[in-house]
């Protein structure tokens, strides 16, 4: 294996072991569970639905690593946005939409 | 000058921290600074068989938190460099007889009397990393190109950096430049992509490493390696001077079966 890969000139293992390093400190760093980014993922669908219309199929949540920071990066497609909505506590009146 | 309290440490255990210790007090000690090697590792000691100083130990850090001694004659004075001196851990006790309170006194006791305090620290994250590194100003984070070390480089970093040490400086230690070239080992540019620190060293892979520590002489006490390059050149750097890095390329370096290599285009 190792032989051929270098044979076809796919470099060298380094590249594997700082993609698996990237990957596991971004984790380490934060210390987010994958079972924590998935309800946060579905709270996150159920907040912004009530406001917009989105593409739940499409949604995109990660966490990106920039030297020693971690920001949530979110690409949430949206499909429409709603005309108008009720403000909570606040029955009848309408946002400036309308 | 005043003294800096200088903790080295790398979370994971066998990067070098004790080879680094002993060859950085060693060097600075042989440019005239009054030194002093701690060993925080209690329990496990061992900065006193690689200074080869074994035999000479008589009291230890236990024994001044204790009160069974004065802080000056728990240490033991190198013979071969002027200005060098261990502060032995005790080998029969755990981590628990000291806290972070008296290891603080210690390092402020040590303060008044020398110019700098290398500190050895215990592998892991625990109290025995935290009372190595509570007396200290300064961060030294040694580790090697591979994943394990690497990712626990990170997390020690961190805690350094809660703890409010500055400056937290990396030395990438036993880089392999044959495998580095060929694309088999993370190089310097890589572990510092990664780490995000200040870079004070890098120390290539040296056989003369283990038969220095089979001898109990530091490479820094003479010699021409290059590891013990490396070192004087850290050393150097802690001082404020502004080293080039070592080229690891050098051909000379590659021996008989390299040149083979080479000639058949390997």
């Amino acid at each position: 294996m190792g032989f051929l890969s270098r044979l076809f000139g796919s470099g060298g293992t380094k590249n594997v072991a700082k993609e698996r390093l990237q990957l596991v400190l971004i984790h380490d760093r934060t210390d987010i569970s994958p079972a924590l980014m998935e309800d946060l993922r579905r709270d996150l669908i159920a907040v912004i639905s009530n406001y917009l219309e989105i593409d739940e199929m499409h949604i995109d949540i990660d966490l990106e690593r920039e030297d020693r920071s971690v920001a949530l990066v979110a690409n949430i497609p949206v499909r429409t946005v709603k005309r108008a909505y009720a403000r909570p506590g606040r029955d009848g009146e309408m946002s400036s939409g309308e | 000058m005043t003294c800096r309290v200088i903790v080295v440490t790398s979370g994971k255990g066998g990067v070098g921290k004790t080879t680094t210790t002993a060859n950085l007090s060693v060097a600075l000690a042989s440019r005239g600074y009054k030194v002093v090697a701690m060993d925080a590792d209690i329990g496990l000691r061992n900065l006193d068989v690689v200074l080869g100083l074994e035999n000479r130990i008589v009291y230890t850090l236990v024994d001044v938190v204790e009160g069974n001694c004065r802080l000056l004659q728990a240490l033991v004075r190198d013979k071969r460099v002027n200005n060098l001196h261990l502060l032995p851990a005790a080998q029969t006790r755990t981590k628990d007889a000291v806290t972070p309170e008296q290891m603080r006194t210690l390092c402020d006791e040590l303060r008044e009397h020398f110019d700098f305090v290398l500190v050895d620290s215990p592998a892991g994250i625990e109290g025995g990393f935290r009372n190595a590194a509570v007396g200290a100003d300064e961060a030294l984070v040694v580790t090697t190109p591979e994943v394990s070390a690497v990712r626990d480089a990170d997390r020690i970093i961190g805690m350094l950096e809660a703890m409010g040490k500055s400056p937290i400086r990396l030395i990438i230690n036993r880089i392999r430049p044959y495998m580095v070239k060929r694309g088999d080992m993370l190089d310097v540019g890589d572990v510092l992509d990664i780490l995000a620190v200040d870079l004070v060293g890098v120390v290539p892979d040296d056989d003369s490493v283990v038969t220095s520590t089979n001898r109990g002489e530091p490479l820094t006490l003479g010699g021409n390696s290059p590891a013990s390059k490396a070192f004087e050149n850290i050393s150097l750097r802690l001082c404020g001077e502004d080293v080039p890095f070592l080229n690891l390329d050098n051909p000379e370096k590659e021996g008989l079966f390299g040149k083979v290599k080479k000639l058949f285009g390997l």
